[in-house]
């Protein structure tokens, strides 16, 4: 009875009771901020894959889907705000597209039982289910990348990194710390010499950082960076002529935002990636007559198939599978939160089943399990073409060292199990 | 009609001397206080506590403690930001269990402290701190101080970005408060109960305003003030300066450490010191201070409820009622606080607290203004 009075409180100043009947993802978007480049296309992209499904089959398994916006500019206080003020409209997964804001949400969701899903950003030793039960990063995380950028160069070069020198410029921040580890254990397994380069946010002023590139001369520099740091730093890499094909961004470092500003002297700048690029895909023909003819496309409809519109297309299509998994597991349509996180430790994503959603060879196939929670780790390289302006996929998904990954997710995910008294799940 | 003090007799100094004299005022004032540790904690829910009291609380103290320096003893501090994250990591370090290393080897680890004395400790180590960087006040005035205090939030921020030590050697470098109680209430961690929370900052902003309130009206806040006023007519009536201005810095850091690491424990639970402690956090301190009022305890909390409870009510009212899009109300926020800033510095340069003043004048005269 105590909480009556502020529950009604709430509602009379949210003016928005919980509606049942819909399946409700909220979408923690920044479209303002710093990282607002970013952000926007994740944004339209995760809206419009629901629009459709409801435009086109009545949402999934019959009930309608409702995404509900907030915007956090990148900012965690306000990123708690916008968590706690639709907790209540019974939100299925919560995918904050913030490393800090991650941090802040996995023992929140857990005490709420809501799974979260951070699509390859966030605490990667949250692939370790045993330990974050309602945390997810399927299906490939910053380590992953980490690896998986060091094999594409093993592959270059014949088998053998030994003598070579790569650098590290990243975002200081938790986001760009993250591959630091894995870099070191496979310096010292491949025998490449490794070198750190901070740059702080937001990133505007590199020049040091370059310079001292310059000096040093490596053989390759990967970057790990996030908004303004990206065009900036691939603007300095094209001032000191640094050979763009030795230049290789994560994820977050490789979308149009990031290239387009450099011009031609971005030609053949490298990226990793999880997903397909482009629209040359099926799907986008039902989003096209769905939602954009419909007039119904979210924010101003410009940014459909550019990298990061398609990677919050890709981050809906899972949590819509997830959906349907949780739906058959529990035999019922309007699925809770606490079925949902079923649903989504028990998903499985194959080659047909993509084909059957329009988006064929779009992503890797990958498992999840209890104990799994990150998927297969499969990652792919693409490469910027400045002539026509497109991203293109120049490697495979090809799987990461997990010799080297499984330990080093052990050992964190022990660590955070130890200080918050947590015992297996599995 | 009201605020009259006709009929309203002091019989003794200490009823003469009392922080609000008059009787309404009075009643008022403990009115309030009920409401806030009784009423309020019977009804609030998560969404009130973790949006909208927690920060309005947490960041009065910061208010309170940067109106101590900047309101009451006129040195300009841009460094909240910086102070705020020793608060916080002091916090952090001393609820894990400080470990002191000497030559690459453990030489002991203190046991964890109780999540209270934690905070504290936060404050006294951020008093100790702020006195450090409070020295070139000494010397320095006005813009070049602020420079000076800046110099210290950007060094602060990348101390507790670089060094490892403080964030316990985790690979991403942010600190997670774990789950800490009192007497079993849950205070810190993702399961504590709305009303531990918001009652565990209660008693640290009640007291922090009182003690502030009772310092700020004694001797030490009559030197501060003169020493605001002008430093040579203080010297020269003999007000230390040296002592009158480490103790502003240390009070003042003392309250804004604690703001840090009740920022860090209670309300975010997980930090990055860049994002959360940059410059950003010293300016919005520093604008509660200037809208709420310079040299008011009122002020301080003025400001914090504006520069919290505005924008998420522009937010609710934007988003929630009218159903613009969550970008053009984001906008629209930032247009309207700057606007409302902006006219706040030229119609009533005084602050709110100044506002307050006016209306309570006006309303003792009410409803017969002759």
């Amino acid at each position: 009875m105590k909480y009556k009075l502020g529950t009604m409180a709430v509602a009379g100043l949210m003016a928005a009771s919980p509606v049942m009947a819909d399946l409700v993802f909220p979408s923690l978007s920044y479209r303002t901020g710093p990282y607002a480049a970013g952000g926007i296309p994740f944004a339209d992209g995760y809206a419009d894959y629901f629009a459709m499904l409801n435009a086109r089959d009545g949402g999934i398994g019959g009930v309608m889907t409702k995404v509900i916006e907030c915007e956090t500019g990148y900012n965690t206080e306000k990123g708690v705000e916008c968590y706690e003020s639709t907790k209540g409209e019974g939100s299925l997964v919560y995918q904050p597209l913030s490393t800090g804001i991650t941090y802040q949400l996995i023992p929140k969701t857990t005490a709420d039982n809501i799974p979260m899903h951070t699509m390859g950003y966030g605490r990667t030793s949250a692939a370790n289910g045993d330990v974050f039960s309602h945390t997810f990063n399927y299906p490939a995380n910053y380590w992953n990348g980490a690896s998986g950028a060091i094999n594409y160069l093993l592959n270059e070069n014949g088998g053998s990194l030994d003598g070579k020198k790569i650098a590290l410029v990243y975002h200081n921040s938790a986001y760009g710390k993250e591959p630091i580890r894995t870099l070191q254990e496979l310096s010292a397994k491949h025998g490449f010499e490794f070198k750190e380069v901070p740059v702080d946010h937001p990133g505007q002023e590199q020049k040091s950082q370059w310079l001292q590139i310059r000096r040093d001369k490596p053989d390759y520099v990967i970057m790990y960076g996030w908004g303004v740091m990206n065009q900036v730093a691939v603007q300095e890499a094209a001032n000191i002529r640094f050979p763009m094909e030795n230049f290789i961004g994560i994820w977050w470092s490789g979308s149009e935002n990031d290239v387009l500003a450099a011009g031609d002297a971005a030609n053949g700048y490298k990226a990793l990636t999880f997903h397909g690029v482009g629209s040359d895909f099926p799907v986008f023909d039902d989003i096209k007559t769905h939602v954009v003819d419909a007039g119904n496309a979210a924010g101003a409809g410009d940014q459909i198939g550019t990298v990061l519109y398609n990677r919050g297309l890709y981050a809906a299509m899972l949590a819509a599978e997830a959906v349907k998994t949780a739906q058959a597991i529990h035999g019922v349509a309007d699925i809770t939160p606490a079925q949902m996180r079923d649903g989504m430790e028990a998903l499985e994503i194959t080659e047909e089943k993509m084909a059957a959603l329009g988006l064929p060879n779009f992503g890797p196939s990958f498992n999840v399990s209890c104990a799994n929670h990150g998927g297969d780790g499969l990652v792919g390289v693409t490469q910027w073409d400045a002539s026509t302006k497109t991203w293109s996929l120049v490697s495979d998904f090809a799987p990461t060292d997990m010799d080297v990954i499984g330990p080093l997710i052990a050992e964190d995910s022990a660590a955070y199990a130890a200080e918050n008294n947590i015992e297996g799940n599995c | 009609m009201f605020y009259r003090e006709a009929g309203d007799f002091s019989s003794t100094y200490a009823e003469d001397q009392q922080t609000f004299p008059i009787k309404f005022d009075r009643y008022r004032y403990y009115l309030v206080l009920f409401i806030a540790i009784v009423v309020v904690p019977f009804v609030i829910n998560d969404y009130w506590v973790n949006s909208l009291l927690l920060p309005f609380l947490i960041y009065a103290i910061a208010a309170i403690g940067l109106n101590i320096l900047v309101g009451y003893c006129g040195q300009v501090s841009l460094g909240t930001g910086g102070f705020m994250a020793v608060g916080a990591y002091t916090c952090y370090k001393f609820m894990t269990g400080v470990d002191i290393w000497w030559g690459g080897e453990l030489l002991f680890r203190l046991p964890e402290f109780n999540i209270f004395f934690s905070v504290i400790m936060g404050g006294v180590m951020t008093a100790v701190v702020g006195v450090l960087f409070g020295l070139p006040s000494l010397r320095i005035k006005g813009f070049y101080l602020a420079v000076a205090t800046l110099a210290a939030q950007f060094f602060l921020v990348w101390m507790f970005n670089r060094i490892s030590w403080f964030y316990n050697y985790s690979a991403s470098g942010q600190i997670n408060a774990p789950e800490r109680d009192i007497m079993g209430v849950l205070l810190t961690g993702p399961s504590v109960q709305p009303w531990a929370a918001y009652l565990f900052c209660l008693f640290f902003t009640i007291t922090c305003a009182v003690i502030a309130r009772n310092m700020t009206r004694g001797a030490s806040g009559r030197k501060w003030m003169a020493i605001r006023d002008m430093d040579i007519a203080a010297e020269i009536i003999g007000v230390n300066p040296l002592k009158a201005k480490l103790t502003a810095f240390a009070v003042s850091s003392f309250f804004i450490g604690i703001s840090g690491a009740l920022f860090f424990s209670v309300y975010l639970g997980a930090v990055e010191v860049g994002e959360v402690f940059g410059i950003q956090k010293s300016f919005l301190v520093l604008f509660m201070i200037i809208i709420g009022g310079l040299g008011s305890i009122f002020g301080s909390f003025a400001g914090a409820a504006f520069l919290v409870l505005l924008p998420v009510a522009l937010k609710v009212v934007g988003v929630d009622w009218l159903g613009w899009p969550t970008d053009i109300v984001a906008h629209l926020q930032l247009v309207i606080v700057g606007g409302l800033i902006i006219i706040f510095l030229i119609a009533e340069p005084h602050g709110i607290a100044q506002l307050w003043r006016v209306a309570k004048e006006k309303l003792r005269l009410w409803p017969f203004p002759h």
